[in-house]
């Protein structure tokens, strides 16, 4: 092994003295000069060899990748659609076509009435999820990090995660009568259990080396909650999340759609309602319309970002 | 020893006094004493089954002993492991920060600090890399400016190097040798690994297995720089290697 001393040293000097490197056909660094200047050439050599270069999809190829086939899939059912009525395999009061459907959303759109619809039951569902985040959050990490809590209401809540929301409505009637409160309840009582779940998934998933590196650098109690516990377990807890909405999107759809007064105002499980009432087989279908593009548009625009991002942060996402 | 130390034998970075830990019936460590100096390296080495993990999980505190005492005058050890460990939801550079602000450094000073610990361990420029984004190396000298970050007399580390490929994990022992020179903390190194043993090491300790009891000890004359290759680096471990090896057979044989 040659060993090259390049230049002279003095007594206490700290720095490694050899300059030559393990791999002997390694580029020496470029102009790179002083002290364990070779080893500083030989390891940014390692790293640019061992790093791999990630590279976003350009956006048109992503486009075409990612939004073509769905476009694909809603003009086949619609085509599917038109056939059917076009056959007239039903009455056209029971079965309209897609433009019927169309011109009875543009009606509601002229009267003026439809954007004030959609937002009462967006604006509940969406103060109703925060207040089931609100509430599902500590549930959630009670659960997960209190064993006596865990072995007490773990498995009822995931029970309750099975039960539809809708079987609360009668109660929350009889107890709340035709008001808010009976909605909002509804609504928590579809949400929380889901939200409380995730989190609870997602610090069952954490890796419990992360746990012991935070305590070794101090995070311990609350700090260690804030900063590594919930941290670690987003991702789980992204999904809870997402479902959390999804339940509070239908138990309000449920609740509007049972409990009507006009105190309630008309939201969309409202004007659904309105719709069966007249036989307006065309405004029915127009607002599950509605509902379905209010729970893909809020999916969409909201939560496939966050996790998105939760995901490629982390490395997850190919 | 050689000119590298620069810290002289003032007080001690971990006093591990009579230790003894069991698992429930099974005994894992038995009677361990072993004093760190300040600025001292020392390496553990053992077969599987002698505890050396576990003594380093009892020093960094974050198990108790069933016996003895450890005393860290220090504060708390920094500790690094054989995975990175290092949080996937931070760059680089906020791995460091969080162990700064939980070192209770204040916000404005933590960026310029972890940059000094990123060029400390020539990663000038990783602030913003995301973990997954770094070469096993690299990783784990993000995971060593995590530990420095601690600003910890002690650093306690538990195979570091063992998931590494050869020549990495050889440019990181000159790295490591280098960073203990310049920083001046005190190591407690745990490895099987005879040879990496000998080549970082101020004072070796030889452990039993089964349950973990030091065997021997060796103070490591070598000057530093030492290479992994040197003669007298092989010579010390050849050595080591066969005392080892009698630990190892001894449980062969009933």
């Amino acid at each position: 092994m040659a060993s090259t001393e390049t230049q002279p040293k003095s007594e206490g000097d700290l720095t490694p003295r050899r300059e030559d490197t393990v791999a002997s056909g390694a580029p020496a660094a470029p102009a790179r000069g002083g002290p364990g200047g070779d080893l500083a050439g030989l390891e940014a050599g390692l790293d640019a060899l061992d790093t791999r270069a990630t590279t976003r999809t350009p956006l048109p190829r992503m486009l075409r990748q990612k939004a073509l086939p769905p476009l694909i899939a809603v003009v086949l059912v619609l085509a599917l659609w038109q056939a059917a009525f076009a056959l007239h395999l039903k009455p056209d009061y029971q079965l309209p076509s897609p433009l019927m459907v169309w011109d009875a959303l543009a009606e509601e759109w002229y009267k003026g009435t439809i954007l004030g619809v959609v937002w009462q039951s967006v604006s509940r569902g969406a103060l109703g999820f925060v207040v089931a985040l609100v509430i599902g959050t500590p549930l959630g990490l009670l659960v997960a990090r209190v064993r006596p809590v865990r072995a007490a209401i773990g498995p009822i809540l995931s029970g309750l995660q099975s039960l539809p929301s809708v079987a609360w409505v009668p109660a929350a009637i009889i107890w709340f009568g035709l008001t808010d409160a009976t909605i909002y309840a509804v609504v928590l009582l579809g949400a929380v259990p889901s939200i409380a779940n995730g989190l609870v998934a997602g610090v069952d998933r954490i890796d419990p080396l992360h746990l012991r590196a935070g305590k070794v650098i101090g995070a311990t109690g609350l700090r260690g909650v804030r900063h590594v516990l919930l941290p670690a377990a987003l991702p789980g807890y992204v999904a809870g999340l997402k479902q959390g909405w999804a339940f509070s999107w239908r138990s309000l759809m449920a609740a509007e759609l049972i409990a009507t007064s006009p105190e309630l105002g008309v939201g969309l499980g409202r004007l659904l309602d309105t719709g069966r009432s007249y036989q307006d087989m065309p405004l029915v279908l127009g607002a599950i319309l509605l509902i379905l593009l209010v729970g893909i548009g809020i999916e969409l625009l909201v939560f496939a970002p966050v996790e998105r991002r939760v995901l490629r942060h982390r490395g997850l996402l190919r | 020893m050689t000119a590298t130390v620069t810290t002289a034998k003032t007080g001690a970075a971990a006093r591990i006094a009579h230790v003894s830990k069991a698992f429930g019936a099974q005994q894992v460590l038995d009677d361990i004493s072993i004093d760190v100096a300040d600025g001292e390296f020392v390496t553990l080495l053992g077969a599987s089954g002698c505890g050396k993990s576990t003594l380093l999980n009892l020093v960094a505190g974050l198990d108790a002993p069933t016996a003895g005492t450890i005393e860290v005058p220090g504060g708390r050890p920094a500790l690094m492991f054989q995975e990175h460990a290092l949080f996937p939801w931070l760059t680089a550079g906020r791995n460091i920060e969080l162990a700064l602000r939980m070192r209770g450094m204040a916000k404005a000073d933590r960026p310029a600090e972890a940059e000094r610990l990123l060029e400390l361990v020539r990663l000038k420029g990783a602030h913003r890399k995301r973990v997954h984004e770094l070469s096993g190396g690299m990783r784990q000298r993000v995971a060593l400016a995590r530990a420095l970050a601690q600003d910890s007399r002690l650093l306690l580390m538990d195979e570091p190097f063992a998931a590494l490929d050869a020549i990495t994990r050889d440019v990181l022992h000159e790295e490591l040798t280098r960073v203990w020179a310049q920083t001046g903390v005190a190591v407690l190194f745990v490895t099987h690994n005879v040879r990496e043993a000998v080549r970082l090491a101020q004072r070796v300790v030889l452990l039993s297995s089964r349950p973990g009891r030091i065997a021997r000890e060796w103070e490591v004359g070598i000057p530093q720089p030492r290479r992994i290759e040197d003669a007298d680096v092989a010579g010390l471990s050849v050595e080591i290697t066969e005392q080892l090896r009698g630990e190892i057979r001894r449980h062969g044989q009933h």
